[in-house]
């Protein structure tokens, strides 16, 4: 695949607080790539810098093997979504998007023809005369959409695009852009502090904190082989445990052994061992590699999410099985449900659920409410 | 339960805007009242449109430039004048004003505050004094000759001109045309500007095709609140015009004082309609130009 974008080893600074920190990404044709991470984390002002509404203290922007660290925006071929929208209030939804074909002083019929393409594309055929204003949030989003394609950018960059919009709705837009991107074949540069969204959109994801790039991989690589516990705790629900690497395929962790895929680490090695929730089987006690007792027991309508205490580390396990609180069980885990990763800085931060409650993860939760 | 709790706040609603309510029928409507009722009538109180009539037909003679004397209108030619006077105060405010708006609403939140203070500092002085403080400005023997010959310049002859009236209408009126824009600047959403630029325009053109646009409304008060009292102004033409440019405002004032009350109300009644029209039409040309796109 071709390269696009390249960001090399890009800084940025806002007064004394480290916004970027040294980042380094390739964006690839035809791709759509997903900038993840908590409110904060660097993602939108990366997405500025490609946009060019902001300018790297440090690195290098290179488009299509240029450099273009000083090129002014309206001179990119780069268009962007904005959070809000961002339409012109005083503009119908036709002059929306045509607006930037007649700053390029494209003809009045071709104007016409591409503007009717845009709107039925995003379904809004019939809506070219209504207000902006008089619309709802899904319908400005969709007029967001086509105003920043009739361009026809070599990437479209987008902001949270789908943050003020109801599950329901959210659900069926990413549907709809995930399409848009297959047909028109143009880069989509998406930010988002949403795991499921990345996770069901992207062809790459790049999980970023801090002003870093923790992992970049395919929304797979990310799920099933994170690199450190900040990842394995931002995607997804996971049991992080400390543990030692004893030798190849073994690890010892909670007071036991078991047997793993893992290999590659020094001999005693302290690794942090991440555990998915829907990894582990419930079993009788006197059959269970561990066992403990459920505290709390959530019904999620798929399954039911179980807060189990084992010596002291409250485990999540999600199970189609009944569970009762109070129950006193075993868990099984097999090889390929164990998890190795390098100690990192986030070692200890995360993975007990000790003081989880869906009200503190969504007051945790930087991105908002709105978050689920 | 709940509708007794709405007719409660609503009953407070009203409570509350009563003393405005009484306010405003005392001090707005009813002289508006009187003013149309004055216009309409003569001293004796009996209906006639003789004083709206002698508006349109009252004549005088006027000296030209050349010596020659021309039979003129004598009130639809001050209130031509006085129309001149202020959509050129009005003009050169708008020219003057908005690029200062547009900084103040671009500028860091503390220069923002300050400059605000800084137009708004004349306004706390009495405007008497201002006309006057430009009077000494603007003298043949005045600050600015002065100066000009200390550099060695010619000295300009300004005041008793139009120009000099022109002056000081501006810097009357200045801080009404330059706060209603600054404040819808503003409000303007930065994103719009920064959208703007992501689909192509340069700098010129995003001020063209939106910042422009999107402050028409503040571009509309702005307008209203200077043209309205630039034409009704007399005082300023008085002082810095030597009384020679009578304005419909002079005109007022002088059938007022010589206490032909019916006359002046008659010219002040016209002049209200005339203003109210003209603002529809300004308003509504606006609307059209905002919201009509391309």
């Amino acid at each position: 695949m071709k390269k696009i974008i390249e960001l090399r080893n890009i800084s940025k600074a806002f007064g004394d607080e480290t916004v970027l920190d040294c980042i380094s990404l390739d964006i690839h044709d035809n791709e759509f790539i997903t900038l993840l991470g908590p409110s904060g984390c660097g993602k939108t002002t990366t997405l500025r810098i490609i946009g060019g509404f902001e300018f790297p203290d440090e690195g290098d922007v290179v488009f299509m093997g240029d450099r273009i660290n000083d090129m002014p925006p309206h001179k990119r071929h780069v268009n962007t979504v904005f959070q809000k929208y961002a339409l012109f209030p005083h503009l119908n939804v036709f002059e929306n998007v045509a607006f930037p074909l007649r700053e390029r002083k494209v003809p009045k019929s071709k104007i016409k023809e591409k503007v009717d393409r845009m709107l039925s594309m995003v379904m809004l055929s019939g809506f070219a005369e209504r207000r902006v204003t008089s619309l709802s949030g899904g319908q400005q989003q969709r007029v967001a959409i086509a105003r920043a394609l009739v361009n026809e950018p070599k990437v479209l960059l987008l902001d949270e695009p789908l943050g003020a919009l109801d599950l329901k709705l959210r659900k069926d837009m990413q549907q709809e852009l995930k399409k848009i991107q297959k047909n028109t074949g143009i880069t989509f540069i998406f930010v988002t502090h949403d795991q499921e969204e990345a996770l069901s959109m992207s062809d790459t994801i790049v999980v970023m904190s801090e002003g870093k790039i923790q992992q970049i991989g395919t929304p797979s690589d990310i799920y099933n082989e994170p690199v450190n516990a900040f990842v394995a705790d931002f995607i997804g629900e996971s049991n992080i445990l400390d543990g030692v690497m004893l030798e190849d395929y073994r690890v010892s962790f909670a007071g036991q052994t078991f047997e793993c895929l893992d290999s590659g680490f020094a001999r005693n090695e302290p690794v942090d061992v991440v555990i998915r929730p829907e990894d582990v089987d419930i079993v009788a006690p006197e059959r269970g590699m561990l066992c403990g007792t459920v505290t709390s027991v959530t019904f999620m309508g798929v399954h039911n999410e179980a807060i189990v205490d084992i010596k002291g580390f409250k485990w999540m396990i999600q199970t189609t099985d009944p569970v009762e609180e109070g129950a006193y069980i075993g868990i099984t885990l097999e090889p390929d449900a164990i998890h190795i990763m390098k100690k990192s800085k986030y070692s200890g931060m995360f993975g007990d659920y000790s003081s989880f409650s869906n009200e503190l993860e969504e007051l945790s939760n930087p991105g908002g409410a709105e978050n689920e | 339960m709940k509708k007794s709790c709405i007719s409660r706040t609503q009953g407070t609603y009203r409570a509350a805007l009563a003393p405005y309510s009484v306010w405003s029928l005392l001090f707005v409507i009813v002289p508006l009242v009187f003013v149309a009722y004055y216009a309409f009538t003569d001293n004796s109180f009996s209906f006639t449109t003789e004083n709206i009539t002698r508006f349109f037909t009252a004549t005088s003679n006027m000296i030209q430039d050349d010596g020659t004397t021309t039979e003129v209108r004598t009130y639809l030619l001050i209130f031509g004048r006085s129309l001149k006077l202020a959509v050129i105060s009005t003009l050169a405010c708008l020219v003057l004003g908005y690029p200062i708006a547009y900084i103040m609403a671009r500028a860091k939140e503390k220069t923002q505050k300050t400059m605000v203070t800084l137009i708004m500092i004349p306004m706390w002085m009495n405007f008497l004094i201002r006309t006057y403080a430009w009077m000494t400005i603007l003298q043949d023997t005045g600050i600015i000759n002065g100066i000009l010959t200390k550099v060695g310049l010619n000295p300009i002859h300004v005041i008793g001109s139009e120009t000099a009236v022109i002056i000081g209408m501006v810097y009357d009126y200045f801080p009404y045309m330059v706060l209603p824009i600054y404040s819808i600047l503003a409000k303007l959403d930065v994103k719009l500007l920064e959208a703007a630029r992501d689909l192509g325009c340069g700098t010129v053109s995003v001020l063209r095709r939106v910042v422009f646009p999107l402050s028409m409304p503040g571009v509309v008060s702005g307008i209203t609140m200077v043209l309205i009292p630039s034409i009704s102004t007399f005082y300023i033409s008085q002082k810095l015009g030597n009384g020679k440019f009578f304005l419909i405002g002079d005109a007022i004032e002088g059938q007022y004082v010589a206490n032909n009350l019916h006359f002046a109300a008659a010219i002040a009644f016209i002049l209200m309609l005339i203003l109210l029209v003209g603002m529809a039409i300004v308003k509504y040309v606006a609307a059209k130009y905002v919201y009509g796109g391309e």
